[in-house]
């Protein structure tokens, strides 16, 4: 799960990582309102969305007067900001934060992940800050720093002093430094999160170590015990069909293309895309209905596939294991009779009861292609597809 | 001998009175030597009680002491799942198969930290298990699609290893061993490891290796074929559609920074000898031409 930027602050505030002052807004009016109370004579109007690269995009504005906060808060709350990180489409702008202005002497990038390969936390630091920290892992890795952290001791004074070392950053107050990195490291480990980037890390001409940007997400699988931070999440961010899936257990993320797939298995739904990609169709959408769908859920997995309207065929792919291949088949009909199905529809069942199954979609008397492996159903939904789905 | 189980080995279940739990371990009985290979239950409010003949103890150390069990499963909820491997890691078992799907990811950096300096090896988490076919079946896969013969598996997804199993015997090929490793991030066995005891097995001819974006598993196991695999290695990885940056079902299943694509993967498999294939339909055909 994502949080904005301004909820990420607040949870640095709370654990004692270093953050200027700033307010998170809903409108113009509370941003001038902001502005006002903020010490100083410079502010920054900041884009509020759970993608990174805004400032490019013009989602950042550095106000040097109350009527410039206007101005810009007015521009950018309701734009709607495509990033490199975000879909074409873009992500429209409801939240602000209006924050102080700062007098930046050096800009540092900081991230902390787990690491995969070396199954530790890594903590990740550059000089290199400010800039896509992709394209300088890509250009000059070697100005990129890791430690891989020991999980029991944690983020320790050495690794510190090593990775502070690293980006040459000595000459600030070094004692509220270590506090800063150890501090992010309680937050990290505490919250459950899987990545934090601050990006940048500044010093200030004043010599003081803080985070200008913050970019948290966390583990879904561990907010049963972060009931605080689940309630940061921000559905406006999120793709509704994918919310709305997820609501019935199902694992659906929308695709390009105009081919639905209803597949059991994340391993196997991918695989079908892959299949129909190859065959010189396009998948609409990822869509795993899990080891245990019911009829129900089957039904369910159809509504939210549905409400693509650019779909021209259905392929679902079963591979019926612990889920018997009946089941699904009754629900391929309940659904196909619910939703009024016009489009065409080929199923592939395999595995237990699986002749049954397809005996049940045979005396629907529904118009189903029922295809008897993964290669036939995919050509199948490719040609149904091409002639546009009649 | 296939790999890691067999007919002789012993099992208990950790998470036996659950309602997952009994309906697996239902099945596990049932299927070949699984009513002699089922051994123990653990449930530390149950003891002395039993489930389908079963005795039930409350620790995983007593359940070994007392069955002699060297291999655990584990169907506990995710929020008590590591400390359930931790258990059966103290305890000192060979083997143990998580098949729990959903645990914190800071749950397992402990528990594989912990891991360090045992002799315990882990399957999974979030993993379909292992099977030896006609001997043992220690997991949630379909028992009857599979059989005896002398090709390995290994793979991260359930149902798509399900597709390769059913692929192989289309071909007339069975199987040694088939092994899920699951789709988390942080997860025991690794591609490399499983190819490592296939490569020492007497009993597998070749391997099916079935991979998925995300990570670099398949790329370091791949690395190590090149030079060390004396046995024909076919491979497929899913995910070539998938987006960057959007996660697929599996936690682990994700493109991030540019890495882990599945093309990526692919030509790292293909330069270091492996037969791939881009088809997901086509990995039972690829395994025989190469066999033949």
């Amino acid at each position: 799960m994502k949080i904005h930027e301004y909820q990420a602050k607040n949870l640095f505030r709370k654990f004692g990582v270093a953050v200027l002052d700033g307010v998170a807004c809903f409108s113009v009016a509370e941003a001038v309102e902001a502005a006002k109370k903020l010490v100083g004579n410079t502010w920054v109007v900041k884009a509020q969305i759970h993608a990174g690269g805004r400032g490019k995009g013009g989602g950042v504005k550095v106000a040097r007067s109350i009527n410039e906060v206007k101005q810009y808060a007015g521009e950018i709350l309701g734009m709607t900001l495509v990033t490199n990180q975000t879909d074409k489409q873009g992500q429209l702008v409801r939240r602000l934060l209006i924050e102080q202005g700062a007098n930046i002497q050096k800009e540092f990038y900081v991230g902390m992940l787990v690491d995969r390969s070396s199954q530790r936390v890594c903590l990740m630091a550059s000089s290199e800050g400010g800039m896509n920290i992709e394209e300088v892992a890509a250009r000059a890795p070697e100005k990129i720093f890791k430690v891989f952290l020991d999980p029991i001791e944690g983020l320790t004074r050495q690794n510190i002093a090593g990775i502070l070392r690293m980006i040459n950053i000595s000459q600030s107050d070094t004692s509220e430094t270590y506090k800063l990195f150890q501090n992010l490291y309680k937050l990290f480990d505490s919250t459950d999160a899987l990545l934090i980037e601050i990006n940048p890390l500044i010093l200030t001409t004043d010599n003081h170590v803080l985070a200008l940007d913050a970019k948290i997400s966390f583990d879904d699988n561990a907010l049963f015990r972060h009931p605080d931070i689940e309630a940061l999440r921000d559905f406006d961010e999120e793709d509704p069909m994918e919310v709305e899936a997820s609501k019935h257990d199902l694992s659906y993320v929308p695709l390009d293309g105009n081919i639905g797939c209803l597949v059991n298995g994340a391993g196997l739904a991918m695989a079908t895309m892959d299949i129909i990609k190859l065959y010189g169709g396009n998948p609409a959408n990822f869509l795993d209905v899990g080891g245990g769908a019911t009829t129900e859920k089957v039904t369910e997995a159809f509504k939210v596939m549905l409400c693509n309207k650019k779909l021209h065929a259905i392929l679902v792919n079963i591979f019926g294991g612990i889920m018997k291949c009946d089941v699904i088949a009754e629900g391929v009909v309940a659904a196909a009779r619910v939703v009024k199905l016009t489009l065409p529809l080929v199923v592939r069942l395999e595995g237990t009861n699986s002749e049954l199954g397809k005996k049940i979609l045979a005396e629907s008397g529904l118009q189903i292609i029922s295809a008897r492996n993964m290669e036939v159903a995919a050509q199948y939904a490719v040609t149904a597809a091409a002639s546009g789905g009649q | 001998m296939a790999i890691l189980i067999n007919k002789n080995t012993r099992v208990m279940t950790q998470g036996i009175t659950g309602k997952t739990g009994k309906f697996h371990t239902r099945m596990c009985i049932d299927y070949a030597n699984g009513k002699n290979c089922f051994v123990a239950g653990v449930n530390p409010r149950k003891p002395g009680e039993y489930f389908e003949n079963i005795p039930i103890y409350s620790t995983v150390k007593e359940a070994k002491r007392a069955t002699g069990a060297t291999v655990s499963v584990i169907y506990v909820p995710p929020p008590f799942a590591s400390a359930a491997i931790d258990e059966a890691v103290d305890a000192e078992l060979d083997l143990v198969i998580c098949i729990t799907e959903g645990i914190p990811v800071h749950d397992m950096l402990r528990t594989r930290y912990k891991m360090q300096g045992h002799k315990t090896l882990l399957i999974g988490p979030n993993c379909p298990g292992i099977i030896t076919p006609d001997e043992v079946k220690i997991g949630i896969m379909p028992g009857y699609i599979h059989k005896k013969g002398r090709v390995g598996v290994v793979s991260r997804s359930g149902t798509l290893t399900y597709e390769a199993v059913a692929q192989l015997m289309e071909q007339g090929y069975g199987q040694s061993t088939c092994i899920g490793i699951g789709g988390d991030p942080i997860n025991g066995l690794k591609h490399l490891d499983v190819m490592k005891l296939f490569n020492d097995d007497n009993e597998t001819d070749a391997v099916l290796m079935v991979g998925e974006i995300g990570g670099s598993d398949e790329e370091d196991c791949a690395r190590w074929i090149k030079n060390n695999m004396k046995k024909p290695v076919v491979g497929f990885i899913a995910g070539v559609t998938a987006p960057q940056g959007k996660r697929m079902g599996h936690a682990g299943a994700i493109i991030s920074g540019g890495k882990g694509t599945a093309q990526e993967k692919l030509s790292v498999m293909e330069e270091c000898g492996i037969y791939v294939t881009r088809n997901p339909a086509e990995m039972g055909k690829l395994l025989k031409s190469v066999m033949q």
